[in-house]
């Protein structure tokens, strides 16, 4: 595809030539029916009854039905009160991580990226085993150590609490990443000058550190936020036990038996403008940014000696690194290799009998695993090649209507996962395109939920290299084409396959999509994983879990180990 | 008894053929002739080589049973999709509705179900030597178009090693004492069909506000019929409000601390019947399955697998539970359960938010 972009005829008679501009249209014309066909009918749905007579009535019940009413607040709660916490986490870790001289601080990042990468569904239940009141591990411990009776606790995940720290959990790595960045990129001569000018580095963290951070803080909490709204995973395992729904739990509730499209549509539209308008606060904060970046080259950043407090700051991160990945992970290796999931496991009762049931007896996880690796190969291939070519077209500006492209790719960003999904149902579940049953759907959603990232990372490499390399190449008398072979595509593999990755761990680990839009015959691991679940069968689950893990890890450390990447690129790429 | 192949048109024909012989005239009703397990079924179930089972039984055992038949019929693998029975209706209507046809059989919690599918047109008739002869008239459709394939209790039941026997609930109002707060645990009519047949059967026996006092004492809220169990025996919860009898008993024998109780104002039964869709992408796999599973010998594999309670009079319950005689039954009333469900499903999901 990349290829028929770019042959083309000398420059001089570019645009008579050029495949550019059919390119774009192309692209424009596959952009609009990949984003607008689902929102178009998720808006018309919207305004339908059960008999498809338009009427006001699905947003009536949204906003005067207590059943309604209550998981929206539900959700505002738990969104506020998650990116409030990630904000208090992520953002004194960054500065730690990024300006200070605490030991160990690759170890954090590593460690942050590993919580990152962690399906939240997958991180809820292994809180489940964790801190579930009376079977939980850490309760079990606590009781084992105090001598407490035998129904007294002091976790108690199925709650309202016990939602939040799931989900800030694996939350906060949007912002340590946005706070790490924004500081690694504050020029250290602005502290230095700073002290020189006689402040003390109290002064000078209130006055120059922390002020030009802020921006950062500030999208990050927008982004937590966002993310806390419209995940559907770790509610459906944590609030429904608990007896409340979250705003995702209850679209998804209206597509059981008898569906509810109507109202599933009606539910999203305020998820949809709540994520506008969100994504617009965001680049309204983050512009601002810029003034601490703009200007010349600056040295590296001045790392701040933490003294007697450098052992304990890496003492307190790693505590705080326990929530999202140690501990999870070794609830989840106990199930995995126990018989009693709720049981700490010993040499003595080790059981590969999860394992084997998993490999050798589930009739679902094979094709289940190869429903996923295609998925996954295909959307990460079709999703990279698709951002290539608008990343190139609105990089080079070389044909008119760039700007709209660019938008188109990122617009999707706005949309969640299960708003998508709810769409996506609705507008190919009928003729011309029946595509519900079939993997294209799930590729289309998948695709369409990961251009946005995919599109900035492809983005952000075609600025790194700049157009003169290309234009020497042309002077010098090479096609375009080879140009593009010898100049640009050695220049941009690194991110190329940064994206692929990318794309890649995002399919296998994506759940609130896929939960509205599998049949029996395209079922993914998320959804069988989260279908176990409802059916208590933990020890599948664990096994299951640790394979998606170790696919993930795998890509990861793939895409991390790709020569020539930078530790600013790797974080890029995880954000 | 006649012998045929099994292709679904031969089936037909001879089907209308039957209708005018004096065999079918005795029985004075539509029932097709019924089949047994012959060469040409097993040859044409070869051919196609796999057969997809919509299951309501516990995925483990589910699994197991599956693995049974294949051992038996080499050749043929079956897929088994587990979920919830209501999860499984909800699933094949959506599939239905978009023209997907990925069904064979289905095993179901809800009774109520043949009775929709069969007001659909989906169901075909399918009649083996082993209902015919073998099963209660009660347990079978007269027009062969599904038959009960397992008898499930929904039963309370407690972890032993938290709850005394002597504290433990005998009937429904016990579970009411404010000393079950925060000690219950329930599954979902919505998503199983178990809890869905008893909550109906619950709600004419003892009311909505029995269930709305329930509510009260903050009850872990799960999902499968088959989740309940479980987590008693994890000890997560010490008492169940409802729950499969089976997957409790099957613990139990495996040493975990539980204890079944059927309730003293009857133990909502449940009867689960096994279909053959019109549709079927492998229909002689899926009659041999079916024939199978309503067999003396596959009904004896499930009752060895699952300890389950059987329809099929030749075959005997597990050994050390108790006999199904023995057991006071709150009756399930299916063609209620079709008008019913809906507005059932919502007024729990009102109760208990979610």
């Amino acid at each position: 595809m990349t290829d028929v972009t770019i042959t083309d005829a000398p420059p001089s008679r570019r645009r008579a030539f050029d495949l550019s501009q059919p390119i774009m249209l192309l692209a424009v014309a596959l952009l609009v029916v990949l984003i607008v066909l689902p929102i178009a009918w998720i808006a018309v749905y919207a305004f339908l009854d059960k008999s498809g007579a338009v009427t006001l009535g699905n947003f009536h019940k949204l906003f005067t039905d207590p059943t309604f009413l209550d998981p929206l607040i539900t959700t505002l709660i738990i969104a506020t009160s998650v990116g409030t916490l990630c904000c208090l986490i992520a953002a004194p870790m960054g500065w730690l991580v990024a300006r200070s001289d605490m030991p160990a601080r690759g170890l954090v990042r590593t460690l942050v990226t590993a919580s990152f990468v962690t399906p939240p569904f997958l991180g809820a239940i292994a809180w489940e085993l964790l801190a579930a009141p009376n079977s939980g591990l850490l309760n079990q411990a606590w009781r084992g150590l105090t001598g407490a009776p035998a129904d007294e606790h002091i976790f108690n995940i199925y709650s309202l609490g016990g939602l939040i720290f799931v989900i800030t959990c694996y939350t906060f790595p949007y912002v340590f990443v946005l706070v790490a960045n924004a500081l690694d990129r504050i020029p250290g001569e602005l502290e230095d000058a700073s002290a020189m000018l006689g402040a003390s580095s109290r002064t000078t963290a209130r006055r120059v550190t922390i002020p030009m951070a802020l921006p950062a803080i500030v999208a990050g909490a927008l982004i937590a936020f966002l993310q806390a709204l419209n995940l559907f995973g770790s509610p459906a395992i944590l609030a429904i036990p608990a007896g409340f729904h979250t705003l995702t739990t209850k679209i998804w509730s209206l597509f059981q038996f008898p569906p509810k499209p109507e109202l599933a549509a009606a539910a999203a539209l305020p998820l949809l403008v709540l994520t506008v308008l969100l994504l617009r606060a965001q680049a309204i904060v983050l512009g601002r940014r810029s003034y601490a970046v703009v200007g010349g080259k600056y040295g590296a950043p001045r790392p701040v000696p933490l003294g007697f407090f450098r052992w304990p700051a890496l003492g307190l991160c790693l505590f705080l690194l326990m929530m999202p990945v140690f501990l999870p992970y070794g609830a989840l290796f106990n199930a995995a290799f126990s018989k009693i999931p709720s049981q700490l496991v010993t040499w003595s009762t080790l059981s590969l009998q999860n394992v084997h049931f998993t490999f050798f007896e589930l009739s679902q996880t094979g094709h289940v695993l190869k429903n996923t690796f295609l998925l996954g190969a295909l959307s990460a291939t079709l999703g990279t090649l698709l951002a290539l070519v608008i990343a190139y077209l609105v990089a080079r500006q070389s044909v008119r209507g760039h700007k709209l492209l660019g938008f188109l790719a990122t617009a999707p960003i706005a949309m969640p996962g299960i708003v998508l999904g709810v769409g996506l149902f609705l507008a190919y579940t009928r003729p011309p395109l029946v595509l519900y049953g079939t993997l294209w759907i799930l590729l289309i959603a998948y695709i369409t939920i990961e251009l946005p990232a995919a599109y900035q990372q492809l983005q952000s490499a075609f600025h790194a290299v700049h157009p003169e390399l290309e234009e020497a190449s042309r002077i010098l008398g090479a096609t375009r084409l080879r140009s593009l072979r010898d100049i640009t595509a050695p220049l941009l593999r690194t991110g190329v396959i940064a994206t692929w990755c990318f794309i890649f761990v995002a399919v296998v680990r994506e759940l609130s999509a896929a939960v509205i839009l599998f049949t029996s015959d395209t079922k993914v691991l998320s959804v069988l994983i989260f279908d176990l679940k409802e059916s208590g069968d933990l020890g599948a689950i664990a096994v299951l879990g640790l394979v998606m893990l170790a696919l993930t890890t795998i890509v990861i450390l793939a895409a991390n180990h790709i020569p020539g990447r930078s530790q600013a690129d790797r974080l890029r790429a995880n954000g | 008894m006649p012998k045929r192949p099994l292709s679904r048109r031969t089936l037909l024909t001879g089907a209308a053929a039957t209708a005018t012989l004096p065999l079918a005239a005795r029985v004075l009703s539509a029932e097709p002739p019924a089949v047994g397990i012959t060469p040409e079924l097993i040859a044409a179930a070869k051919k196609e080589g796999k057969v997809n089972w919509y299951s309501a039984m516990d995925l483990t055992m589910s699994e197991q049973y599956a693995r049974a038949f294949e051992a038996k019929f080499p050749g043929i693998t079956v897929k088994v999709e587990r979920s919830g029975a209501e999860r499984v209706f909800s699933r094949i209507d959506q599939e239905y509705a978009s023209k997907i046809y990925n069904i064979d059989m289905v095993n179901t919690t809800d009774a109520a179900h043949p009775l929709a599918w069969k007001n659909n047109g989906w169901l075909e008739p399918f009649l083996t030597e082993d209902v015919a002869a073998h099963f209660p008239a009660d347990h079978k459709n007269p027009d062969g178009l599904w038959a009960t394939h397992r008898i499930v209790f929904s039963v309370m039941g407690y972890n032993t090693s938290l709850v005394k026997p002597e504290d433990a609930p005998k009937r429904y109002a016990d579970l009411l004492d404010p000393k079950w707060m925060a000690k219950l645990v329930k599954a979902h009519p919505a998503y199983s069909g178990a809890t869905l047949t008893a909550t109906h059967a619950m709600v004419r026996e003892l009311g909505w506000e029995y269930f709305e006092k329930i509510a009260k004492l903050k009850v872990l809220q799960v999902q499968s019929g088959v989740d309940p169990p479980k987590k008693i025996a994890l000890g997560e919860r010490a008492v169940m409000i409802d729950g499969a009898d089976y997957l409790l008993l099957a613990a139990k024998d495996k040493g975990a601390p539980v204890e079944a109780v059927y309730a003293e104002e009857g133990a909502p039964i449940v009867n689960s019947p096994n279909a053959l869709f019109k549709s079927a992408p492998n229909p002689n796999a899926a009659r041999l399955i079916l024939a199978w599973m309503y067999s003396a010998e596959g009904q004896a594999k499930l009752v060895e697998i699952s300890g389950l309670y059987v329809p099929h009079s030749k075959v005997a319950a597990k050994s050390g539970r108790r006999p199904l005689s023995s057991i006071k039954i709150m009756r399930d009333d299916p063609e209620a359960m079709l008008t019913d469900a809906d507005a059932i499903k919502a007024r729990y999901a009102a109760i208990f938010k979610v």
